[in-house]
């Protein structure tokens, strides 16, 4: 396969993810679309990384996996909270935040 | 030949897992079909020879980030059907704008291709968990320590958003305690 091949895959999984970032209104669903959004980057960098030959790229992919793992505890943690403050996690209800 | 079967089956199951996860309105669907795309997607690292990232990915993301997703799941109402009203007529431009952009600069990578040279070149002796050991523990030991603190922060920080109202034991409290706490608890919330 070429990398080209890898690159379009990466791509089309990266719409997938933005796709849903735009288009859904509840946050856990948010959520989810960002895992993908990253996973996606993970491919293509592991994919540039082989067809380089250098190591950086899985070096990246490492510390995005490292970045998504925190902003899951985090990002779970607020949403806790608000659930518990509003009773729902659907993004009209951040329309309070507005300043 | 082997590789191009792989990676097409695999591309199809990620990208129709993905796609449910996207366009479900049933939270429980989301999560497994998310889960089960990430697991598709480590086969994509183990074609790229990066088999530690694969593991990696597995470990962390099936493992740790699905587990929390469905612990978190357990505060909400999972099993009811998302409500949501979209009405985005820009929606289409915005991402058709910015596809044909990211395909475009897919199809001149080659050019920019031809005058990189590799910073950390691939040994072809070692294996890949070896060399990215190697390289982590040597060129990248700063970001890897940072990433370290990162994660323990979010871990302490994640602890003390959930966890609320933790400083009662209920363990170690009689029955006659814990019915008067409640008691002050629902004269509180009124």
């Amino acid at each position: 396969m070429s990398l080209n091949a890898y690159l379009i895959l990466s791509a089309i999984l990266f719409f997938i993810g933005m796709l849903g970032v735009l288009r859904r209104k509840n946050l856990l669903m948010l959520f989810f679309s960002t895992e993908i959004m990253l996973n996606s980057v993970n491919v293509g960098l592991a994919a540039v990384s082989k067809f380089q030959e250098d190591i950086t790229g899985q070096m990246f992919a490492f510390f995005i996996v490292a970045v998504a793992a925190s902003e899951v505890a985090i990002g779970l943690g607020l949403l806790i909270l608000w659930y518990k403050k509003k009773g729902s996690i659907n993004l009209d209800t951040l329309q309070s935040m507005k300043g | 030949m082997f590789e191009i079967v792989a990676f097409y089956l695999f591309a199809f199951l990620t990208v129709s897992m993905f796609s449910i996860t996207v366009f479900t309105n049933n939270s429980l669907y989301a999560l497994s079909s998310l889960a089960a795309g990430m697991i598709f997607i480590s086969a994509f690292f183990f074609l790229l020879g990066a088999e530690f990232l694969g593991a990696v990915q597995i470990v962390v993301y099936t493992g740790a980030v699905m587990a929390l997703y469905a612990f978190g799941m357990m505060f909400f109402d999972s099993l009811s059907t998302v409500k949501e009203n979209i009405k985005n007529p820009r929606l289409v431009f915005l991402l058709t704008g910015i596809s044909s952009l990211i395909v475009v600069l897919i199809f001149t990578a080659p050019i920019i291709e031809s005058n990189i040279n590799a910073h950390y070149p691939v040994n072809t002796e070692l294996g890949n968990s070896q060399q990215v050991g190697i390289i982590l523990f040597t060129k990248y030991l700063v970001p890897f320590e940072i990433a370290a603190v990162m994660l323990l922060v979010a871990m302490i920080g994640g602890i003390i958003l959930a966890g609320k109202k933790m400083n009662v034991s209920y363990t170690e409290l009689s029955e006659e305690q814990i019915d008067a706490l409640e008691k002050e608890e629902k004269e509180r919330n009124k």
